[in-house]
C-alpha cells in the first residue's frame, strides 16, 4: 500500500460518474467546489460546527469539511444541487419557500441535505427530532421556527402518515 | 483553515497499517470527525493519515456473556440504532444519545473517541465507569489495556504512536443493576459542560453496593469518584444518602475555569448532576 500526495479519485456525484485528481489534504467540500464546480455546497467553518457543508454520502448525512475527498474515492454523494430539478420546486424545497425558512440562503444546503436525509429514514419524525436533527445545523437569520416548520411541513412528501 | 499537506493511505489490512503508522509521523484517521478539525485548526500536522476504512472486522458489536464488545469502527449512529443495549448496557446507550451532532454520529466512532480521550466526551466516561478493557494492537503485538490506566490526562492516553485499538470491551451488565447517566451542555449535541455515569447493584438488604461513580467534564480526564461511590456503598439508596454522595463528588473534583464556564460553575453541576443521576437510578 503506497501513501499518496496526490490521487485521481473517482466517484458519483448527484448520480453522475465523476473524477478530480486532488491533493490528499482537500477535504471533500473543496473538491465539490472547486474540482467538481459544484458551488451549492458551503463552507461556513471549516471544522465541523456549523453544518452548512452537509452532502449526502452514501444515504447518510456528513459533514464534507470534515471529510477528505480521498476518502470518497468509489462513494456515492448527493449535494443540494441533487436535490433539486429544472421543472418545478422539490417538495422540501416549496416548503421552505412557503414557511419563509431562509433569508440569507447561506445555511440552506445544509438544511436542506440534513432534512433530506433524516425525512428519507424517518418520515415521521416529531417536531423533537426534527429539532434535536437541526440542532448541528447553525442559521444567523431564521431564528428556526420557520425552518422547523418547514421540515416538518414536508413530511407528507415523504411518506409520512401524519401525526 | 485549509490543511496542512499530508499523504494518506487506506491499507487493507491491520498489518500494513501498523508498517505505515510506524514508518514516519503518521496519525490513524477513523471517523475523522476529531481529527480533521485538529487539523485544520493545524494543531496537529502528521505527515501520513493512516485511514482504517478498508480494514475489516473493526465494526461489530458483539454481545455475549463477557459483555458488550464494541469493534473500534462501530459508529454513534450504529450504537443508537441497536435495540439489544437497552438491555445489555443502557448506560452506554443512554450516554451515547448525547454524543454530537446528527451530521458526526454518521461517522464518529468508538475507537476515534477513546484514543482522542476529550475530557468531556461521553465514550471515555463511559470506559471509566464501567472499566472497560481496550484491545489494541501495534509493532510489538496485541494488548489490553484497563481503563483505568488508558486515560492520562486531557487528549492523553497510553497508546503507543503506532497502536491501533480494535475494540472496546463493557463487562457484563446484571439484571436488575441501578443506573443513572446526567450531563449539562448549552446545546443538545455540544460537548458538556459537564457529566456523571454511575451505577450501583443492590445486595440482599436492599443497600447499594458495587457502586461506580464517573465524572467527565470537570478535570483532566474522565475518572471515577471513590469518595462518591463509598457514600454510597452499603447504604439505603435514600434522598439523605444521594445528597451525601452528591457533596461528596462535587469535593472530589478541582474543575478549571475556561472560556466555557468557571470552575466553580462546574463543581457545582457535578454535585447536581450525581443527585440526579442517583435519583433515576434509585427510581
Ligand atoms: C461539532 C462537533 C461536536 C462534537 N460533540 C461531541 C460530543 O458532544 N461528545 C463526544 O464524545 N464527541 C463529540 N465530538 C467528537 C466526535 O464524537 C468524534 O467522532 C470522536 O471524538 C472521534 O471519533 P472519530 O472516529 O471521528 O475519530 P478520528 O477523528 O478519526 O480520530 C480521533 C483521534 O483518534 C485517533 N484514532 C482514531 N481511531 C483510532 C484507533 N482505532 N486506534 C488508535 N487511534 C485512533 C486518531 O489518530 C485521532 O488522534 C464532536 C465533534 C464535532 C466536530
Ligand atoms: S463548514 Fe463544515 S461544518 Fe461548518
Ligand atoms: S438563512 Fe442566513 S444563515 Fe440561515
Amino acid at each position: 500500500m503506497i501513501a499518496v500526495t496526490t490521487m485521481k479519485i473517482e466517484f458519483e456525484v448527484n448520480g453522475k460518474a465523476v473524477s478530480a485528481d486532488v491533493e490528499a489534504r482537500t477535504t471533500l467540500a473543496d473538491c465539490l467546489r472547486y474540482d467538481i464546480g459544484l458551488t451549492g455546497t458551503h463552507v461556513g467553518c471549516e471544522h465541523g460546527v456549523c453544518g452548512a457543508c452537509t452532502v449526502i454520502v452514501n444515504g447518510a448525512a456528513a459533514r464534507s469539511c470534515l471529510m477528505l475527498a480521498v476518502q470518497a474515492d468509489g462513494e456515492k454523494v448527493t449535494t443540494v444541487e441533487g436535490l433539486s430539478n429544472d421543472e418545478a420546486l422539490t417538495p422540501l424545497q416549496a416548503s421552505f419557500r412557503k414557511h419563509h425558512a431562509l433569508q440569507c440562503g447561506f445555511c440552506t444546503p445544509g438544511m436542506i441535505t440534513t432534512a433530506h436525509a433524516l425525512l428519507t429514514h424517518e418520515p415521521n419524525a416529531d417536531e423533537e427530532r426534527v429539532r434535536d436533527v437541526l440542532s448541528g445545523n447553525l442559521c444567523r437569520c431564521t431564528g428556526y421556527i420557520s425552518i422547523v416548520e418547514a421540515v416538518l411541513d414536508a413530511r407528507v412528501a415523504y411518506g409520512s402518515k401524519g401525526e | 483553515m485549509k490543511l496542512a499537506p499530508i499523504r494518506y493511505a487506506a491499507p487493507a489490512t491491520m498489518d500494513e497499517a501498523i508498517a505505515l503508522l510506524g514508518s514516519c509521523d503518521a496519525k490513524v484517521m477513523s471517523g475523522g470527525q476529531s481529527l480533521m478539525p485538529i487539523m485544520a485548526f493545524r494543531l496537529a500536522t502528521p505527515e501520513l493519515i493512516v485511514d482504517l476504512k478498508k480494514i475489516p472486522g473493526l465494526d461489530q458489536i458483539v454481545i455475549d456473556d463477557q459483555g458488550v464488545r464494541l469493534g473500534a469502527k462501530v459508529r454513534w449512529c450504529d450504537i443508537e440504532s441497536d435495540g439489544r443495549l437497552a438491555q445489555a448496557n443502557p448506560l452506554l446507550a443512554e450516554a451515547i444519545k448525547h454524543v454530537a451532532h446528527y451530521q458526526i454520529r454518521n461517522r464518529g466512532t468508538v475507537g476515534g473517541s477513546v484514543a482522542h480521550a476529550d475530557p468531556a466526551s461521553e465514550m471515555p466516561a463511559i470506559a471509566a465507569c464501567c472499566e472497560a478493557v481496550i484491545s489494541v494492537i501495534g509493532s510489538k503485538g496485541a494488548r489490553k489495556i484497563k481503563a483505568v490506566d488508558f486515560f492520562i490526562s486531557a487528549l492523553q492516553t497510553s497508546l503507543e504512536a503506532d497502536e491501533v485499538i480494535t475494540e472496546v470491551l463493557l463487562p457484563a451488565w446484571p439484571a436488575g443493576r441501578r443506573w443513572g447517566f446526567q450531563e449539562f451542555a448549552r446545546r443538545r449535541g455540544d460537548f458538556a459542560l459537564a457529566g456523571i455515569a454511575a451505577f450501583y447493584d443492590l445486595d440482599g438488604q436492599g443497600c447499594a453496593a458495587n457502586a461506580h461513580i464517573a465524572v467527565f467534564g470537570a478535570s483532566d480526564r474522565q475518572h471515577r469518584l471513590p469518595g462518591a461511590e463509598a457514600a454510597l456503598n452499603g447504604r439505603p439508596v435514600t434522598p439523605e444518602t444521594i445528597a451525601a454522595a452528591a457533596s461528596a463528588a462535587s469535593a472530589e473534583v478541582d474543575p478549571p475555569s475556561d472560556i466555557h464556564a468557571p470552575g466553580e460553575y462546574r463543581r457545582a453541576l457535578v454535585e447536581t448532576l450525581t443527585e440526579r443521576a442517583l435519583a433515576h437510578a434509585a427510581k
